[in-house]
């Protein structure tokens, strides 16, 4: 019967035969708990029990719920901080990096390196930098050349950037790369073009490399803005002796919807952060496109 | 700005350097102290994990970055208390198995994607690229149940599951198989393969440098995931490696050159796999970014 069909019938049948698996995975793994975590949402259900409806009524409880709004800014904190610091020192690195020979690739390689560590493994070994006298490393340092000790992860207004300082350290590297990649694609003869017309580099930076990097520009700050936004393994292992703490300052979403789907039991109300976290997600990173993208 | 749009950065330019030879200058020798300095910085912190790992208890708290006696007394302890050995396979089996996954499937829908033409096949494109919008944090509850309602909780499915492909993996791979000449895979028709040997005798070896970006990324995510393994798993010999070294950290009383022990053995596998094959991870994580 096969034998039958014509090239174009047989290359249906391959390609479907192709796809059977990966659209069952999809349908299953991605689309379906995707609607059914938008149900939950408008549901009451504490896992044990049966699934009753609950309306709107998780998303006024969220909305009236100030630990949701101190998590909420928060998570904003993180990617307010997180974002521009590391696009900045990323690019700075990268500019003058693309400009060196002298052992490049050993320096591209110190820079890089912290990419490939684990976030939890890193946050445990900078919870121990952080620790106060005599045992973590920051403040045993301060305290060797006789500056007041500082309180890193147990103040409510260092804790934050504290926590954030470990994830922009890991996500330079990357963001290095990138740019980097971005500054080789800009062609050498707009610079010597430059150069002949006796533009300072100043100009030069802002004239030509700044504008002509904008398509990766736009990359690495949607994509480190999703990663801040969604921050959890470094909050959750610099904390886990009061998660989120000291005082909820350095709960982000992600944690809140962890701490009430599985330690409170709360699914429901759980998966309506879900959904604002999903919202938020894709409106920030739809406006970053947009003003971007315009400009 | 037409021009700005066409300007698309490759992944092989970064190996290159492209800085004409200049004559070292002070401004020059300034930078390159500067930024060697800062390099020094970066790896501080996985500098003074090691060290801390190879220094004996009273020595912990010194600020020395080289160990007065070093010893491996340290690993030696954490291994014997036979946790972490189990953490580290655990880890490792799902990494692997969920990289072949993405290996086989991403490329092959990539694939179908790329050079078939059938009813469906925007619709499907673009089902699998929406998904890229959807945060994994948004769908652990739903796979929570699912898990609970099958018996995969605590199991090495449970937590592989969700990542057995990516929209991601195959964006990139259907973006590297439009490379491969239509040309190709006409002729190998022509002698008589069939579809799947097409895919994977010609195509497959043509889109290898694609190959190797998309397993060390897999690789490294599943590597170091943490939220979804620590969910899924309940026991401790179910627990990857993140998992493991979060509630060992945890414990009371566990000293600190211990924690950076385990820090270590999770973070050295991926540091001397990088060291290996540097040019090409960096490569490939420039081609996965700019194309995925």
């Amino acid at each position: 019967m096969y034998n039958n069909l014509s090239i174009r019938q047989k290359q249906i049948v391959w390609a479907w035969a192709f796809l059977a698996i990966p659209v069952l995975f999809y349908v299953v793994i991605r689309f379906y708990p995707t609607a059914n975590a938008i149900l939950i949402s408008f549901q009451n259900w504490n896992l044990l029990g049966s699934r009753t409806w609950a309306g709107a009524e998780n998303y006024i409880k969220l909305f009236n719920d100030p630990v949701f709004w101190q998590v909420f800014r928060n998570t904003f904190v993180y990617l307010l901080l997180g974002t521009p610091i590391s696009l900045v020192i990323s690019f700075i690195i990268a500019y003058h990096l693309d400009q060196l020979r002298f052992m490049h690739g050993f320096l591209r390689m110190l820079y890089f390196l912290p990419f490939m560590t684990s976030a939890v493994a890193m946050a445990w070994v900078w919870r121990w930098f952080y620790q106060p006298v005599p045992i973590g490393l920051f403040n045993n340092f301060l305290a060797s050349v006789g500056i007041p000790q500082v309180e890193f992860l147990r103040s409510t207004t260092n804790a934050l950037p504290s926590v954030l300082a470990p994830a922009v350290w890991a996500g330079l590297g990357f963001q290095i790369i990138i740019f980097m990649a971005g500054l080789r694609a800009i062609p050498r003869s707009y610079y010597e073009a430059a150069r002949i017309d006796g533009v300072s580099t100043w100009t030069v930076l802002w004239e030509i490399t700044l504008p002509l990097l904008k398509p990766t520009i736009v990359f690495i700050v949607v994509f480190s803005s999703i990663g801040f936004l969604r921050i959890f393994d470094h909050v959750f292992n610099m904390t886990t002796n009061d998660p989120g703490g000291p005082l909820n300052s350095t709960e982000p979403l992600v944690l809140m919807i962890y701490d009430t789907a599985f330690n409170g039991f709360d699914m429901g109300y759980a998966a309506a952060q879900t959904v604002v976290l999903f919202v938020v997600l894709l409106l920030v990173s739809l406006l970053q496109l947009r003003i971007l993208r315009d400009r | 700005m037409a021009a700005v749009d066409t300007i698309r950065p490759t992944a092989n330019a970064v190996l290159t350097t492209q800085a004409p030879k200049k004559p070292a200058n002070m401004g020059q020798i300034i930078r390159w102290l500067l930024l060697f300095a800062g390099g020094i910085l970066m790896v501080m912190p996985i500098a003074y994990m090691l060290s801390t790992s190879l220094k004996w208890p009273h020595e912990v708290y010194n600020v020395n970055l080289i160990p007065v006696e070093p010893t491996i007394e340290n690993y030696t302890y954490v291994l014997e208390d036979g946790r972490f050995f189990g953490w580290f396979i655990n880890s490792l089996i799902i990494a692997i198995a969920t990289t072949i996954s993405n290996i086989l499937f991403d490329s092959l829908v990539g694939y179908t994607l790329c050079k078939f033409r059938f009813p469906g096949r925007y619709i499907v494109f673009i089902a699998i690229l929406s998904t890229l919008m959807i945060p994994t944090e948004m769908l652990v509850i739903p796979w929570y149940l699912m898990s609970q309602q099958f018996g995969w909780l605590d199991s090495y499915w449970g937590i592989m599951f969700p990542g057995m492909m990516t929209a991601f993996g195959t964006f990139l791979m259907k973006q590297f198989f439009e490379t491969v000449p239509d040309d190709f895979i006409e002729a190998a028709r022509i002698d008589g393969l069939n579809e799947l040997q097409i895919w994977w005798t010609v195509a497959m070896p043509l889109v290898k440098p694609a190959l190797a970006a998309l397993a060390i990324f897999v690789f490294l995510g599943n590597w170091t995931a943490f939220i979804w393994p620590l969910i899924v798993t309940n026991s401790v010999e179910m627990y990857t490696l993140p998992v493991g070294l979060s509630s060992f950290g945890d414990e009371a009383d566990v000293a600190w050159e211990l924690i950076m022990t385990g820090a270590a053995i999770s973070t050295l596998p991926t540091l001397v796999v990088f060291l290996i094959f540097q040019r090409f991870i960096i490569r490939g994580v420039v081609m996965a970014g700019l194309k995925g």
